[in-house]
């Protein structure tokens, strides 16, 4: 079931369109926010919420790199793995990060504190190479920065 | 030298507010359209100003508005997108805009939504733009609350409603069909063209769609006039332009300077040239869908028109250098590997042949390949080119290829006889 607080903010999205539909993958982000995820049971709830079928609402979730179908860590590494970042060397720090915390592209830590993932250009392209953390841009990173910054995420 | 869209920025400060933007006369260009212009007016302004669009596609403004309907009953709904969902690679201009000055991008979105007669306008932005959507937002409530948004604006009896999507990622959402997919809550996959979004776009009704760099001028344009305008650029196309440069330059940044500059003043005078030990041996020029520039095409002016001569493209005109310590197979396979990462998957050639080409490329960089894996990436240049797939993601992806193939053909082949990456 979604919660009161999720009911309303997919309200608010929904005013926005002329038709309830149009609002699907504002409600997948708000569940997704609240949730971390997007479970099937949450796929059901969002289909009957805007008159859509599951089918439908999981095709749209699906194309979405940003909507997660499958249980993700508390916090979300995103490395940019874009050609500026190429450029500058990405893949040494991708590779520090992965022996740091013993896991690869794809994987969460045994403690469920991170997941890492590679992420498209992040327009941080003049200070290169860059990464998020849920919501925060990182950027013209070094070994010493990420240990700093790693340690801001419990 | 005059910078209309970056004057008021100031990086790492926050933006002007609404007082401050109307203080500078940043509402000006508002006042005169709503108050003293018929909407035709302003489009055939905005045509013969030439502007063309700063996206990358190239396509001008003015001629793109003039097909939406004429309506004399106003029965019916029209629609202003503005595509702030950037993420073509090493492009990082829009969210200079946006962060930096949103009022600018909602004037220009005013101005446009009277002239084609949008009473509802969205800002589609890219969903990794946290900050940016935060200030924008902000900006907008700030617009309503000044009047400049709303019932009635400016007393004109003009209305108009500006609303964000914030997206969920996939470059595709970039090209303007696939993003009005997206905005109406699809999969955000191409439609056919036509009917033109023009004609028959957002919800079925006629919808303009444009970057945020080509909205940022409307206002200045109005209020200034064209031969202000034409004046700004060093070549016949109006304007300055936003100019990047990304990779191992001293200096890594972003510019407006007028339309026309030369490449090598760019790089060079602005980026500070090459950093210490590394030797500059191709241009990207505008984003990774451009085919590659060398060090011999330096003297290009960058214009639409002067950089579409060299065979490449101008692109999003933000540009990233490959160096001489950077392997030009893996540099081209990192860009094919995201193409491949990012087709919808709705027509086969771009959905079977990007991934065809990103496994040759990895077999280059892991010493496996053959010289006869050189003709499959050349047939995939053709196969996946102009007019053989659904719409323009697959022949952008192959740009760089196809210039690669050329310039840097003795590093694909060195790849083939040392049966390793020479770089690794």
């Amino acid at each position: 079931m979604l919660s009161n607080e999720e009911n309303k903010e997919i309200d608010e999205e929904i005013k926005l369109y002329p038709y309830q539909g149009a609002a699907c993958i504002d409600a997948l982000k708000i569940v997704q926010q609240h949730r971390g995820w997007i479970s099937d049971e949450a796929i059901n709830d969002i289909a009957s919420k805007l008159g859509l079928s599951p089918d439908e609402v999981d095709g749209v979730a699906t194309f979405y790199t940003r909507i997660y179908r499958k249980p993700v860590g508390k916090n979300i590494i995103l490395i940019c793995d874009g050609i500026s970042c190429l450029v500058m060397g990405y893949e040494s720090l991708y590779g520090y990060i992965s022996k740091k915390l013993s896991i690869e592209f794809g994987e969460t830590s045994g403690d469920g504190r991170f997941t890492l993932l590679p992420v498209s250009c992040l327009g941080d392209c003049d200070h290169a190479p860059a990464m998020m953390i849920n919501d925060d841009h990182y950027n013209n990173l070094t070994f010493e920065k990420i240990d700093e910054i790693l340690g801001k995420y419990r | 030298m005059e910078t209309p869209l970056t004057q008021h920025i100031k990086p790492a400060k926050l933006p002007p507010g609404i007082s401050e933007f109307i203080k500078t006369g940043g509402y000006n260009g508002v006042k005169k359209a709503l108050n003293s212009m018929a909407p035709d007016e302003i489009i055939a302004l905005v045509k013969s100003s030439g502007l063309t669009g700063r996206g990358g596609a190239g396509f001008p403004t003015g001629l793109k508005w003039s097909f939406v309907p004429k309506e004399t009953n106003n029965s019916g709904l029209k629609y202003l997108v503005c595509n702030a969902d950037e993420m073509e690679p090493a492009a990082f201009k829009d969210r200079y805009l946006l962060e930096g000055n949103p009022h600018q991008l909602i004037a220009g979105m005013i101005i446009t939504s009277y002239a084609i007669g949008a009473q509802k306008a969205y800002i589609f932005i890219r969903w990794a733009y946290k900050k940016a959507e935060i200030l924008v937002r902000k900006a907008i409530a700030e617009a309503y609350d000044a009047g400049y948004l709303g019932k009635n604006i400016l007393g004109s009896g003009y209305n108009l409603d500006l609303y964000v999507h914030s997206s969920a990622g996939r470059y595709i959402c970039g090209e303007e069909t696939a993003l009005l997919n997206s905005l109406e809550g699809k999969r955000g996959i191409p439609r056919t063209k036509p009917p033109f979004p023009a004609v028959s776009g957002l919800f079925g009704r006629p919808t303009v769609v444009n970057n945020v760099e080509t909205l940022c001028w409307i206002s200045h344009i109005v209020e200034k006039g064209i031969d202000w305008f034409l004046k700004l650029s060093l070549t016949n196309e109006g304007g300055t332009k936003l100019y990047g440069v990304s990779g191992h330059v001293k200096k890594p940044g972003i510019w407006e300077l007028p339309m026309g500059t030369p490449m090598r003043e760019i790089i060079y005078d602005y980026a500070g040239g090459m950093q210490e030990g590394y030797k500059l041996r191709g241009i990207i020029p505008g984003g990774a869908s451009t085919d590659f520039m060398t060090g011999s095409h330096l003297d290009t002016k960058m214009d639409f028109a002067s950089v579409r001569e060299t065979g490449s493209r101008l692109g999003t005109g933000t540009m990233v250098i490959l160096d001489d310590k950077t392997c030009p197979v893996a540099f081209i396979h990192n860009m094919i590997k995201f193409f491949a990462e990012e087709s919808c998957g709705w027509c086969t050639p771009c959905r079977e042949g990007l991934p065809w080409v990103q496994k040759i490329l990895a077999s280059f960089e892991k010493g496996a390949a053959k010289t006869s894996d050189m003709d499959i990436l050349e047939f995939h240049t053709l196969y996946m080119g102009p007019g053989n797939t659904f719409c323009a993601h697959a022949p952008g992806a192959v740009e760089p290829l196809q210039s690669g193939l050329k310039y840097f053909r003795e590093d694909f082949l060195q790849h083939i006889t040392d049966k390793k990456c020479p770089w690794r």
